[in-house]
């Protein structure tokens, strides 16, 4: 054995014991987008812990003890809110004891109330599938509303841990101006993407369509949170036979069947998107999510 | 303004009177010094000018920069809205059963344990057509500091009750929690959740033999979870225990204890675990139960002393990638020992020392095959254990028999808020009679929508 990996041994084995740092603020993120978020703009200032990963669908998640736990000890819940976590968020509140991550309070946030939302329903019933109330919480698809929820999330930061507020807001400048440029260069890269039209799996890109002027022609889902269905799937093949289109667009948690069954009919192929941060090999961090997302498209097209 | 100039204006003034007093020499110095004065007002205003401008300009910028801010970072106000908008959460479980049993459920009876008539009626299967229980639910923030619930279960006979109505702190500090009123207790794993989250249409033997089917009590419950990433949370209650295994009461103090301890985690991201112990003890007073004696009589006796009851219980849960849309897999059991100390008064009248300790288990695996299905599978048996009757041995009966069930269902939820089940079932918890079962259930959530525990 050498004498790096005897180091790197022990190193291991020093991390692996070595106590939660109290120093640092103990954040929650609900979905990795805010995790990675809350990682660009906390820096060293704050440890993250992420409840879901970007292969479980964040509407279906339970308050697994592992949650409870970690929400008991958080100093900060980042979460999307519009009820996309409505099915597990409120038992971790109400189990964890932990009146810091209460609604309400500045160690709860939500990022929906930062962005305009789209497609608020005008009328809500459960026979429309699995509406939310709020508008179409997906809003990290759009790269425009991680920079909005970064001058609020900034901001919290900051009132939750005002010793550190300078680093966070120094932080916040930083990120803007690296965000601002990014966003021009993906903007540059996703021009020929302009009036493409796609179908998706899941309702889950309509910011993404906004942002790049992409055209959805239809969803695999025949209603929002329900999976697609074979006489569904055949009315949008038939659909894209007056209509074509370019892409079928799914992200990385959706059963690919569908798709796949819809793609090789159609003779178009599957864009398989990140979603969030992790969603692919690419999409180590915030950067890296929407160089990927428009790099797959960009593909599709080819 | 003026207050700046005065100083000036006099130095301005003072130099000329010390020159000679020659009139045209006078007028001269008298017109330089006014075009002196006019030169600086000139300056001096147009400086103040300046000054004003920058100052203008720099509260400007302040109000954009705080402006811009205020945009990006501030939420939007909410949509207004009425005076209901701090009405309770609303949900309402609806549900219905239609049971075929090959065996008449008449006298109904887990041989060997003694259930009162009250418990037996809840767990003792019924015929036919029946309208399962419906459930309304009330719930909200009762301000900053408390949260607050009720439960009501509307039984098929159109009685009413109060599964649960409790306050709870959601502000404590030290991962504490105080919960008061009545609610599931948290010993065991099913006993805290509600019958409609449950994967099969009855409860278990064990927990109908022990507990009546769920156990709810009227009292008060403190639990702490600790801040380990490990989850660990330790719970005690204390309550009236008018329900079985207890009985009503009229007395000071707490007729019923429970204290649990419950731990769990993840193993990778596709696997979570969570594992407890319980220990629940009563003190039910003249708890009467009807039986058939050693002559072959229907008697009724009646029992007063100590219950306490041990459960273990466990439960797993996978999922590729912790996605469990398509497909996913829970495995679950539970053991519950009890052993009961005191007096039985035989026909109610010959009473008799009391000794027994029983037990129980059930496993049960429940497999989601494709989106919206599940299998699982069922299996339970109870054990009469030792039971000494003291002076009443040879007036009471002591079957050497241990009640089985097993039981298969499949269900399809076309979405979150709606199952339907079909189940089949051997049950043999009555010695000599072998029932076979087949329930098909609805259970529909509305309203509100639903967090369900882990």
């Amino acid at each position: 054995m050498t004498k790096t990996s005897i180091k790197c041994l022990l190193a291991t084995a020093l991390a692996a014991f070595a106590l939660p740092s109290f120093a640092t603020l103990s954040i929650l993120a609900c979905e990795p987008e805010w995790g990675a978020l809350a990682q660009e703009l906390g820096g060293d200032k704050v440890s993250i812990y992420n409840a879901t990963n970007a292969f479980q669908d964040p509407h279906h998640v339970q308050a697994k003890p592992s949650l409870l736990a970690r929400a008991r000890s958080a100093d900060m819940v980042v979460c999307t809110g519009a009820q996309l976590e409505i099915g597990w968020l409120p038992i971790l509140q109400q189990q964890a004891g932990n009146a810091r991550i209460q609604a309400g309070q500045p160690g709860y946030f939500e990022a929906a109330p930062y962005v305009r939302m789209l497609e608020l329903p005008s009328s809500i019933d459960r026979s429309l599938g699995d509406v939310h109330p709020g508008g179409n919480p997906h809003i990290q698809t759009d790269p425009r509303n991680i920079g909005l929820v970064a001058a609020g999330m900034a901001q919290r930061l900051a009132a939750v841990d005002p010793a550190n507020a300078a680093a966070y807001r120094a932080n916040y400048q930083a990120f803007a101006a690296r965000w601002t440029a990014a966003l021009a260069n993906w903007e540059k890269q996703a021009a020929p993407l302009k009036g493409m039209n796609i179908v998706v799996h899941h309702k889950a890109f309509v910011y993404l369509e906004n942002w790049l002027g992409l055209k959805e022609i239809a969803t695999l889902e025949p209603k929002p949170g329900v999976e697609p269905t074979a006489a569904h799937l055949s009315e949008v093949l038939a659909l894209l036979q007056r209509q074509p289109a370019q892409a079928v667009v799914r992200s990385v948690y959706n059963d690919p069947r569908g798709s796949e069954w819809l793609a090789e009919r159609a003779k178009i192929p599957v864009v398989v998107l990140p979603f969030t941060v992790g969603g692919s090999e690419r999409a180590k961090d915030l950067f890296g999510l929407y160089d990927d997302t428009v790099q797959r498209l960009l593909a599709a097209l080819k | 303004m003026d207050a700046r100039r005065i100083p000036l204006l006099l130095a301005l003034s003072a130099m000329p009177l010390t020159a000679a007093a020659d009139d045209v020499d006078i007028r001269a110095l008298r017109d330089e010094v006014a075009q002196m004065r006019a030169a600086y007002e000139k300056r001096i205003d147009a400086l103040e000018q300046r000054l004003a401008q920058a100052e203008a300009k720099a509260t400007t910028a302040v109000t954009a920069a705080a402006n811009a801010e205020a945009a990006a970072a501030t939420p939007p106000p909410a949509a207004p809205v009425g005076t209901n908008a701090f009405n309770p959460n609303v949900s309402l479980i609806l549900s219905g059963l239609y049971s075929n049993l090959s065996r008449d459920p008449a006298g109904y009876q887990i041989t060997g344990f003694h259930l009162p008539s009250g418990p037996l009626g809840e767990i003792a299967p019924q015929r036919g057509f029946n309208l399962g229980e419906s459930e309304l639910g009330l719930s909200a923030n009762v301000d900053q500091l408390f949260y607050g619930a009720m439960n009501f279960a509307v039984h098929p006979d159109d009685t009413v009750s109060t599964e649960e109505a409790f306050i709870q702190t959601t502000s404590l500090p030290q991962g504490l929690t105080l919960k008061a009123g009545r609610w599931f207790s948290g010993i065991g794993y099913l006993n805290e959740q509600h019958a409609h989250t449950w994967d099969f249409v009855d409860a278990p033997l064990a927990y109908a033999a022990f507990l009546g089917g769920q156990f709810n009590n009227d009292g008060v419950q403190l639990r702490w979870v600790a801040p380990t990433d490990t989850f660990l949370e330790l719970g005690a209650e204390l309550g009236r225990g008018a329900a079985y295994p207890g009985t009503g009461r009229d007395k000071n103090g707490s007729g019923a204890s429970a204290i649990f301890a419950h731990v769990g985690g993840d193993v990778g991201a596709s696997s979570n675990w969570r594992g407890g112990l319980s220990y629940l003890t009563t003190a039910p007073q003249d708890r009467q139960w009807n039986d058939i004696d050693a002559a072959g009589a229907a008697v009724t006796n009646s029992f007063t002393g100590s219950s306490k009851l041990w459960i273990a219980d466990g439960v797993w849960k996978w999922a590729p990638n912790g996605n469990a849309n398509v497909t996913n897999f829970k495995l679950q059991g539970e053991y519950l020992r009890r052993s009961e100390d005191g007096t039985v008064s035989y026909k109610l009248t010959t009473p008799g020392s009391y000794a027994a300790t029983q037990a129980g288990w059930y496993l049960q695996g429940i497999y989601q095959f494709a989106p919206y299905w599940r299998v699982g599978l069922r299996t339970e048996r109870l054990d009469a254990g030792n039971v000494d009757y003291g002076g009443n041995d040879a007036s009471l009966l002591r079957p050497d028999y241990a009640p089985a069930r097993n039981a298969l269902m499949f269900d399809y939820n076309p979405s979150e808020f709606s199952r339907v089940r079909l189940q089949f079932a051997q049950d043999k918890s009555r010695q000599g009679v072998t029932d076979n079962q087949i329930f098909l259930q609805y259970q529909m959530s509305l309203g509100a929508h639903g967090a369900h525990k882990f």
